[in-house]
């Protein structure tokens, strides 16, 4: 998950005749399921494309920390405040464990990051709505983890070694995160009052519509899925996965006894697939252009806490600096 | 405390103030949530948390049973207002820059891991196994904040000014963790807790080691302290943790379940 509107660089993908001995081997490779390993030769187009879709997904781990701190000093018992806790911290592991695998194609953490905080590139869209009550914990594990296992246990086939690698173990920690946002709701649900039931359907209103927008614009908006498929760094469209992601999610969203803010929310018998409203492709778009509600404050967060960070990082140099100049006096 | 405090009473006592002290220092760390100067930081910041919270729960849950008046380790937790609390003052104290906020957690680990080294050999089972799973623990979390203490006091300019400030700020705040009450005194005659003395010795030891070899200058021995917490009479900062922390089980006071 994680990653909206990759950017490619091509504009139409190239048939095997047209490519380079180089590029015709590789495409091979892929097209026979052949992990592509750091060391091995790629297109350029297909490392930098990666390194887009790696540290996107790197930066969403990291900035999506932010909406679950706003809640995790606010937890409602120890229980909570320790499960939050621990996924909090996972969420740093898997920033750092896709920041490795980005920079096995050559690529800096630093520079990448700075990318971020310039505004330059993106992270998930649903990062910059904001929780605004504690059902948003179990909310965003339900439906936001969701989201990103649906894509995710995809990507543990995509076609980059490193990456898949990740993805298989991001993926159980993720879909241990959904259980547990998913216990949040179902316990408010069953046995809480009438102000904490009020609480859960209000926090399935706010989030459903954006839960929606992580899987990007729908196939015919979307440019750059096709080269994408044909690396196999993607393997479902766009569509596709919102489709699977729907159709899993409303049973248990009727289970919770709640409901979805789409009225044209219903089950095709004919498609065997639930039918959906049309998703609001202009708030998907301001998002992503830095306008959603949190954009500034998010990036805001992450900045100052690397600027403000220098000092510290440099003292850690000038240290490790002294303390080698030590060892190497005394040998 | 009266003189006819008993032993159990003081226990239960002392029970509060270790675990009021980790769940403290726990949400402050949650506080830099995002904000930390560093990736790695991030995770580390979180796992001390989580061990010092988890360590919480194991002793408010041994306190809630041997108060035994009703209460969940949750509702002392969260159902407590700041008179009660019983957490160190250092704990409490702002975050601050990264300075503080390790020094701050050095004086606390160096205390943590002398008391809980002695409570391992406490005959309550209960605090022995409880303390065991803490000082490992607490072990690491004292190596990492006395590294800090060092690269900050042996770094740059910048970060040696910094530190040796959070030190001589964070200072008054260490006199209580280490004389002993009351409650102390009766715990360790009863031979479950420190011996008061050594765990001093053994806290200015270590003190005086690290921040020597991260050349600082260590505070004068006459320094004032502040003092109140073991008695409920805390800094400001106190009732805003509270406030925040418990803000969902003071909203909504009929919730049976979150």
């Amino acid at each position: 998950m994680y990653a909206q509107l990759v950017e490619t660089g091509a504009k139409r993908v190239k048939s095997l005749e047209e490519m380079s001995p180089e590029e015709r081997e590789f495409q091979l490779k892929i097209d026979a399921e052949t992990k592509i390993e750091a060391k091995n030769w790629m297109p350029e187009g297909y490392r930098k494309t990666l390194i887009r879709q790696i540290s996107q997904h790197a930066h969403s781990e990291v900035v999506g920390m932010l909406p679950e701190g706003n809640w995790v000093t606010r937890a409602p018992t120890l229980k909570r405040k320790l499960q939050l806790m621990a996924k909090i911290q996972d969420e740093a592991g898997h920033g750092l464990y896709l920041y490795s695998a980005m920079e096995t194609l050559g690529a800096d953490r630093d520079e990448e990051i700075d990318k971020l905080h310039e505004g330059k590139v993106k992270y998930s869209s649903i990062f910059n709505y904001p929780t605004l009550n504690w059902a948003d914990m179990g909310t965003v594990g339900w439906l936001v983890d969701g989201a990103a296992i649906v894509n995710q246990v995809v990507l543990q086939r995509t076609s980059y070694g490193p990456y898949s690698r990740a993805m298989i173990r991001i993926c159980k920690e993720e879909s241990f995160h959904q259980r547990q946002g998913y216990q949040i709701l179902l316990d408010l649900m069953r046995e809480g009052t009438e102000e904490q039931k009020q609480m859960v359907q209000d926090s399935i209103n706010r989030f459903w519509w954006p839960s929606l927008m992580m899987f990007g614009p729908s196939d015919d908006q979307s440019p750059n899925s096709q080269q994408s498929m044909a690396w196999k760094i993607k393997r479902k469209s766009n569509d596709e996965l919102r489709q699977m992601f729907i159709d899993q999610t409303v049973p248990q969203l009727e289970f919770l006894g709640c409901t979805a803010p789409d009225p044209d929310l219903k089950w095709n018998e004919e498609r065997g697939h639930y039918d959906f409203g049309e998703i609001d492709w202009q708030e998907f778009y301001d998002v992503l252009k830095g306008n959603g509600p949190c954009n500034k404050e998010r990036i805001e967060t992450r900045k100052n806490a690397i600027d403000g960070g220098a000092w510290v990082r440099e003292a850690a140099r000038a240290y490790a600096e002294k303390q080698q100049q030590k060892q190497q006096n005394a040998a | 405390m009266s003189k006819a405090m008993t032993q159990q009473e003081a226990l239960q006592e002392y029970l509060l103030r270790l675990a009021d002290s980790d769940m403290i220092l726990g949400q402050r760390l949650c506080e830099l949530c995002g904000k930390a100067p560093a990736l790695e930081e991030e995770m580390a910041l979180m796992n001390v948390a989580l061990d010092l919270v988890g360590q919480a729960r194991n002793w408010y849950e041994y306190a809630a049973e041997l108060i035994d008046d009703g209460r969940s380790a949750d509702d002392l937790a969260f159902r407590r207002d700041a008179h009660d609390y019983r957490n160190a003052l250092m704990v409490e104290q702002p975050n601050g820059d990264y300075a503080v906020t390790m020094g701050r957690q050095f004086f606390f680990d160096a205390w943590h891991y002398f008391t809980l080294a002695s409570l391992v050999k406490a005959p309550d089972e209960r605090i022995a196994s409880i303390a065991a799973k803490a000082a490992k623990e607490v072990q690491y979390h004292l190596r990492r904040s006395s590294e800090w203490v060092k690269r900050f006091g042996d770094g740059t300019e910048e970060s040696h000014q910094r530190m040796q400030t959070a030190v001589d700020d964070l200072w008054r705040f260490t006199g209580e963790m280490i004389e002993a009450d009351d409650v102390e005194q009766t715990l360790f005659k009863a031979g479950i807790g420190p011996n008061p003395e050594q765990l001093a010795a053994d806290w200015k030891g270590l003190v005086n080691e690290v921040l020597t070899e991260a050349t600082l200058t260590p505070p004068p021995e006459d320094a004032w302290m502040y003092r109140g917490a073991k008695v409920g009479h805390h800094t400001e900062h106190l009732g805003y943790i509270l406030a925040e922390m418990q803000f969902l089980q003071r909203a909504y006071p009929d919730a049976k379940t979150w």
